[in-house]
C-alpha cells in the first residue's frame, strides 16, 4: 500500500551526497532560462532558494504575503547558526553534527539526510561572510562561537540577538541582486491560494493579491513552498502573527503526504502568558541558558510567596533554590535540549513550585547573577583591577552581559518592566518551531511530482526535537546549498515544454474554487470573528494536545475541534469586502486550514503511543532505574515517519509509514544525565 | 484603562481620510500596543463595523512590518521601541491617543494605517548587496580577519529593520538613515570594498528618484529609530559618495 519512496542514495553515508551530486542530469545555462520556477515565502530558505536558483539562471517568481522579503520571521531568530567548522578546536566534526542532531531529534529522522545537513553547513557560513554577513568576531577578528543545547561544543555563529536578521537580510540582498537584474519577479503582499496540477505535476500556483483582492494566475515548470511553520495553530506561540500553514495545506488536499504533524517544539525560554488579550508570545534566546541558571525555589511556601506578590526572587537564599536542570542533568546542566528543558519546567510548575504571577503560576527563574561576577571578576583581572570591589566587579559583569544579550534583555524589560540585571528573568515554554511538516524525499521534493518543499515547511531533519540554532541551519542548506542541484535534476526534462499556458481547465477549476470561498467568507455574515475561532482552538490545542499528551485528552480535542470546525463555517463574519486590503478575510482562509490541520495533528499524536522528542504521551513512561520519569521511546514499534494522505476529512486521512533506517548510528535511550 | 483613540481611517490610496473617534475601555496597562488595537478591532467588527487596517507581523520588534505614528511621533512615545513593542503602561488612563500612519510622499497610504514602503525594497534593488554567487566553494570564513571594532560597527548599522521611522519622522522625508545604515554595513567589511563605489552611487539615484529628500542634520531619525542606527551613518555615506564622485 505505500507509495513512499524516499529515494536514498546507495553507497555509504559520507559520500552519498557526493556521488548524487556527481550523477544527476544537469540543465545547460541556456535551457535554464526558458524554465520558470515559482517560490512560495522568502524566508531563509525561500529566500536564498529564490536567490541561487536565479543566479543559476532559471526565472524565479517569488511570493510573500508581507511588504518586503525581509520581514519573513526567520528575521526573528535570535540565538545562532550552527556549523561544524571547528574553528574553537573543540572536537566538532561532520560526524559530530550528525551525530548530535539524530541523537537530539530523538532518532526520529532520517541519517542521509542529517549528514548532508551536516556536510554542507560550514559552506553557508563561508557563503554569508562573503555576502557581509556581520557575524560576531572576537578581537583576533576571527569568528566567535557559542554553545547550544544538546551538544557539547561550542559550534554556533551568531550576530549578537540578531543572527536571524542578519542572515536574512543577506539572503534578502542576494535576492535583491537578482531582483534588479530582473532574474526574480517579486510578488509582495500575495498569498499562495492553491497549487495547480497539470498531468500530475505541479505547474503553477492561484495566488491573491492582498491590496487589490486580485485572483491571480501564475504558472511554472517547478512550485517550491517554503512557507515556514504552524505553530500558531496553538493560537499563541512565538511565530509572527501571520505565520500559517496554508501553503503546506493547500499542498497537501491536492496529493502532498503531511508528516509527522504532532512534532512540535515547545521553547523553554519564552516570557509568560500576561492574560486574556495577548496576542503572542516572545522567545528568549537558548544562548541565555549559555550563562543563565535556572532555577525555582526549593520550598512550597517559598514559591506561593513569589506568587502572592509577597517574595522576590532576590529574597530567596541561595541555599533555599531548586537549580533542577543542574540537578536532574548534571552532564548538560542548563543546555539540556529543549524538549528535555521544558518537561523540566513544566514539572516543578505542575508539582507547586512555580513562580507565575499569574493563575497557573507558570514560570521559572532565569538567573544572570551568577555570570555576572564571573564575567566581572574575568574583566577585572584583565583590566588589572580590584577583583574584591564587589562593585566594580557586578559592573563589569553586566557589561559583558549587555554585550552578549543586551537586545534580548531589553525586549524583556519592555514587555515585562522589570530590569533582568537586576532581578532574574521569569520565563515559561512556549510553541516555537514544528519539527513535522510536507513529507519529502531525499531531493526535498513532495509526493506531488515538481513540487517541493523546503525548511521549517517540510517535516525536515530535525527528528522529534530540534536543536537550537539548528533552523537557521537547515532553511539556508535547503536554499543555497540542496534544492538548486536537486531541483535541476527533475528540470532537466522539461528543457522542451515550453512556458505553461495558464488558460487551461486546471487553471480555471482552481481559479474558481478560490474565488467561491472567498465569496462566502464575505458573504457568511456570521457573528463570531475570526479571532474568536482561533482562540478558541489553541486553547483545546494548548490543553489537550500540548506539552503533554495522553489518550483520552486527544479522543477529546479530536472530538473538539472537528465541532469547533463545523461552527466555523456556519457562525464565522468577515467584515468588509474582497477588493480592498482585508485582514480579516486572509486570516479567516488560513484559520480554516489551521481547522483542518489541528484535528490531524491531534489524530498523529494518538497515532504515535511513544514518548519521543518534543511529543510526550504520558502512558510512555520510564518508570524506574535512573531514568525514571524520563520519556521513553519504544523504537520496535514507532521508528518510522508518519506520512498522512489527505482523503477529505481530517479522521479519513491514511496513515503511510516511512521506516526509519539507522546503519550508522545506534539507537539508544537519549540521556542528558 | 479607557481611551479615547483618534485614528486616521483611509478606505484606498485614492480616498481622502480622516481621522475617527473611538471609545475603549478595560486596556490593561500590561497589554502592547497593538495588542490594543486588536481589541478595539474585535469591539468593532462585533459592532458590525470594518476594523482598523494597520501592518504588523512579528510583534516583537524585529522584521520592521508595524509603523504607525502615535502623538506626532513614529512608533510612539516610547525610546527604542518598534510601535509592537510600546506597552500601554506608557500612557495614562483617560488619555486622547492620536494614531496615524507614517506620512511621506515616498510612503503612499494603502488603506487606513497601512503604507507602500517599496521604495526601500528599490533602493536595495539598486546596490544593497554583495556580487557573490552561491557556490559553497567561497573563500573559507576566517580568512580574512576583520578587526572586531569595525565587525561591531557593521552589526549596529546592519540592525536596521527598514520599518522607515526615519523617513516619517523627518522634516524632509529623508531616508538618509535607511541608506546611510546600508551603505555603512558594507563599506566597514572588506567583503563590500570592491563594490562600494557604485553601491554608493546607485543606492543615492535610487533614493532620491524615489523623492526621498535630503538630510539636514536635525537627528530626528537617530532619536526616533527604534534601533537606534546612528547619525553617523550618514556622514559616513556622504564620505563615501563624495570618495566615489570624485
Amino acid at each position: 500500500m505505500t507509495t513512499l519512496n524516499s529515494k536514498i542514495p546507495e553507497g555509504p553515508i559520507k559520500d552519498k551526497w557526493t556521488t548524487y551530486k556527481d550523477k544527476i542530469d544537469l540543465v545547460n545555462p541556456a535551457n535554464k532560462r526558458n524554465i520558470d520556477v515559482i517560490v512560495v515565502g522568502t524566508g531563509l530558505a525561500g529566500g536564498s532558494a529564490s536567490a541561487t536558483l536565479a543566479e543559476l539562471g532559471y526565472n524565479v517568481k517569488a511570493f510573500a504575503y508581507q511588504d518586503s522579503p525581509r520581514r519573513a520571521h526567520s528575521i526573528a531568530a535570535q540565538g545562532g547558526i550552527n556549523a561544524a567548522k571547528n574553528y574553537q578546536g573543540d572536537g566538532d566534526s561532520t560526524y559530530r553534527l550528525f551525530y548530535d542532531t539524530v541523537k537530539g531529534g530523538d532518532y526520529r529522522s532520517r541519517e542521509a539526510n542529517v549528514h548532508r545537513l551536516a556536510e554542507v553547513s560550514a559552506n553557508i557560513i563561508d557563503q554569508c561572510v562573503a555576502q557581509g554577513v556581520p557575524f560576531a568576531r572576537d578581537y583576533g577578528g576571527l569568528l566567535d562561537n557559542r554553545s547550544f543545547g544538546g551538544v557539547l561544543v561550542s559550534r554556533t555563529f551568531y550576530a549578537k540577538g540578531q543572527t536571524g536578521q542578519q542572515l536574512l537580510l543577506g539572503a534578502y540582498s542576494a535576492m535583491n541582486r537578482q531582483i534588479g537584474r530582473g532574474k526574480i519577479q517579486m510578488y509582495n503582499r500575495h498569498e499562495m491560494m492553491d497549487v495547480v496540477v497539470v498531468d500530475g505535476k505541479a505547474r503553477g500556483i492561484i495566488a491573491r493579491n492582498l491590496v487589490t483582492g486580485e485572483i491571480e494566475r501564475h504558472s511554472a515548470h517547478a512550485v517550491v513552498i517554503a512557507s515556514g511553520g504552524y505553530g500558531n495553530v496553538f493560537f499563541l506561540s512565538t511565530n509572527a502573527m501571520g505565520s500559517n500553514v496554508s501553503a503546506g495545506w493547500k499542498i497537501h488536499k491536492k496529493g502532498a503526504f503531511f508528516a509527522n504533524p504532532c512534532y512540535t517544539q515547545i521553547h523553554p525560554t519564552c516570557v509568560p502568558v500576561h492574560g486574556e488579550n495577548q496576542s503572542k508570545l516572545t522567545l528568549m534566546s537558548e544562548s541565555l541558558r549559555n550563562d543563565g541558571r535556572i532555577w525555582v525555589p526549593a520550598k512550597k511556601e517559598d514559591a506561593a510567596a513569589i506568587r502572592a506578590g509577597k517574595k522576590k526572587a532576590n529574597d530567596i537564599a541561595e541555599e533555599d533554590r531548586d537549580y533542577y536542570l543542574e540537578r536532574r542533568y548534571p552532564a548538560f546542566g542548563n543546555l539540556v535540549p529543549r524538549d528535555v528543558a521544558s518537561r523540566a519546567a513544566k514539572e516543578r510548575a505542575d508539582a507547586g513550585y512555580g513562580v507565575g504571577h499569574n493563575e497557573t503560576g507558570e514560570a521559572v527563574f532565569l538567573d544572570f547573577a551568577a555570570a555576572i561576577q564571573r564575567y566581572g571578576k574575568e574583566q577585572a583581572k584583565i583590566k588589572n583591577l580590584d577583583a574584591n570591589d564587589a562593585d566594580l566587579v557586578t559592573q563589569l559583569g553586566k557589561k559583558v552581559v549587555e554585550a552578549k544579550y543586551g537586545n534580548l534583555f531589553q525586549m524583556y524589560e519592555k514587555i515585562v518592566d522589570e530590569n533582568p540585571y537586576e532581578t532574574p528573568m521569569m520565563i515559561y515554554p512556549a510553541v516555537h518551531y514544528t519539527m513535522g511538516g510536507v513529507w519529502v524525499d531525499y531531493n526535498l521534493m513532495t509526493t506531488i511530482p515538481g513540487c517541493y518543499c523546503i525548511g521549517e515547511a517540510n517535516f525536515s531533519e530535525h527528528g522529534a526535537n530540534r536543536l537550537g540554532a539548528s533552523a537557521l541551519m537547515q532553511g539556508l542548506a535547503d536554499g543555497y546549498f540542496v534544492l538548486p542541484y536537486t531541483i535541476g535534476d527533475y528540470l532537466s526534462d522539461d528543457i522542451r515544454t515550453g512556458k505553461i499556458p495558464t488558460d487551461t481547465p486546471e487553471f480555471e477549476q482552481a481559479e474558481k474554487e478560490v474565488q467561491e470561498k472567498i465569496d462566502f467568507f464575505i458573504n457568511n455574515k456570521g457573528s463570531k470573528s475570526v479571532d474568536h475561532f482561533h482562540k478558541r482552538l489553541g486553547k483545546i490545542m494548548w490543553n489537550k494536545v500540548g506539552m503533554s499528551r495522553n489518550e483520552k485528552g486527544l479522543q477529546e480535542a479530536i472530538a473538539e475541534i472537528k465541532a469547533l470546525r463545523e461552527e466555523f463555517w456556519k457562525e464565522v463574519t468577515v467584515p468588509g469586502t474582497a477588493d480592498t486590503y482585508n485582514e480579516q478575510l486572509a486570516k479567516a482562509g488560513r484559520v480554516a486550514d489551521f481547522l483542518e490541520l489541528g484535528e490531524l495533528f491531534a489524530k498523529d499524536a494518538l497515532e504515535r503511543n511513544e514518548s519521543c522528542g518534543g511529543h510526550f504521551r504520558e502512558e510512555s513512561v520510564e518508570e524506574d532505574g535512573p531514568q525514571k520519569g524520563e520519556a521513553k521511546r519504544d523504537d520496535e514499534n514507532f521508528a518510522f515517519v508518519s506520512a498522512w494522505e489527505y482523503k477529505g476529512e481530517p479522521s479519513d486521512a491514511v496513515l503511510h509509514k516511512e521506516q526509519l533506517e539507522f546503519n550508522d548510528i545506534e539507537l539508544k535511550q537519549r540521556s542528558y544525565k | 484603562m479607557k481611551l479615547t483613540l483618534k485614528i486616521w481611517r483611509q478606505s484606498g490610496a485614492n480616498d481622502k481620510g480622516a481621522l475617527v473617534d473611538y471609545q475603549l475601555d478595560g486596556v490593561s496597562p500590561d497589554m502592547s500596543f497593538l495588542e490594543m488595537m486588536d481589541m478595539l478591532n474585535e469591539q468593532i467588527i462585533n459592532e458590525g463595523g470594518e476594523p482598523v487596517a494597520f501592518d504588523h507581523d512579528c510583534r516583537e520588534g524585529i522584521c520592521g512590518m508595524c509603523s504607525m505614528y502615535i502623538n506626532g511621533e513614529a512608533h510612539g512615545p516610547d525610546r527604542g521601541v518598534t510601535t509592537c513593542q510600546l506597552h500601554m503602561r506608557m500612557f495614562q488612563d483617560g488619555e486622547t491617543i492620536y494614531i496615524e500612519p507614517f506620512r511621506a510622499a515616498s510612503f503612499p497610504v494603502i488603506k487606513d494605517l497601512v503604507v507602500d514602503r517599496s521604495a526601500f525594497d528599490r533602493i536595495q534593488h539598486a546596490g544593497g548587496y554583495i556580487s557573490v554567487n552561491t557556490s559553497g566553494n567561497t573563500q573559507d570564513a576566517n580568512a580574512t580577519p576583520i578587526s572586531k571594532i569595525d565587525a561591531d560597527k557593521a552589526m549596529d548599522a546592519a540592525t536596521c529593520i527598514g520599518c522607515g521611522a526615519c523617513v516619517a519622522t523627518c522634516k524632509n522625508s529623508s531616508a538618509m538613515l535607511f541608506v546611510g545604515a546600508k551603505v555603512s554595513q558594507y563599506a566597514l567589511l572588506p567583503q563590500g570594498q570592491v563594490e562600494a563605489a557604485d553601491r554608493v552611487l546607485n543606492m543615492v539615484k535610487q533614493m532620491d528618484e524615489e523623492g526621498f529628500g535630503n538630510c539636514t542634520n536635525t537627528g530626528a531619525c537617530e532619536v526616533e529609530c527604534p534601533k537606534g542606527i546612528s547619525l553617523e551613518n550618514i556622514a559616513r555615506m556622504n564620505r563615501e559618495f563624495l570618495k566615489a564622485s570624485l
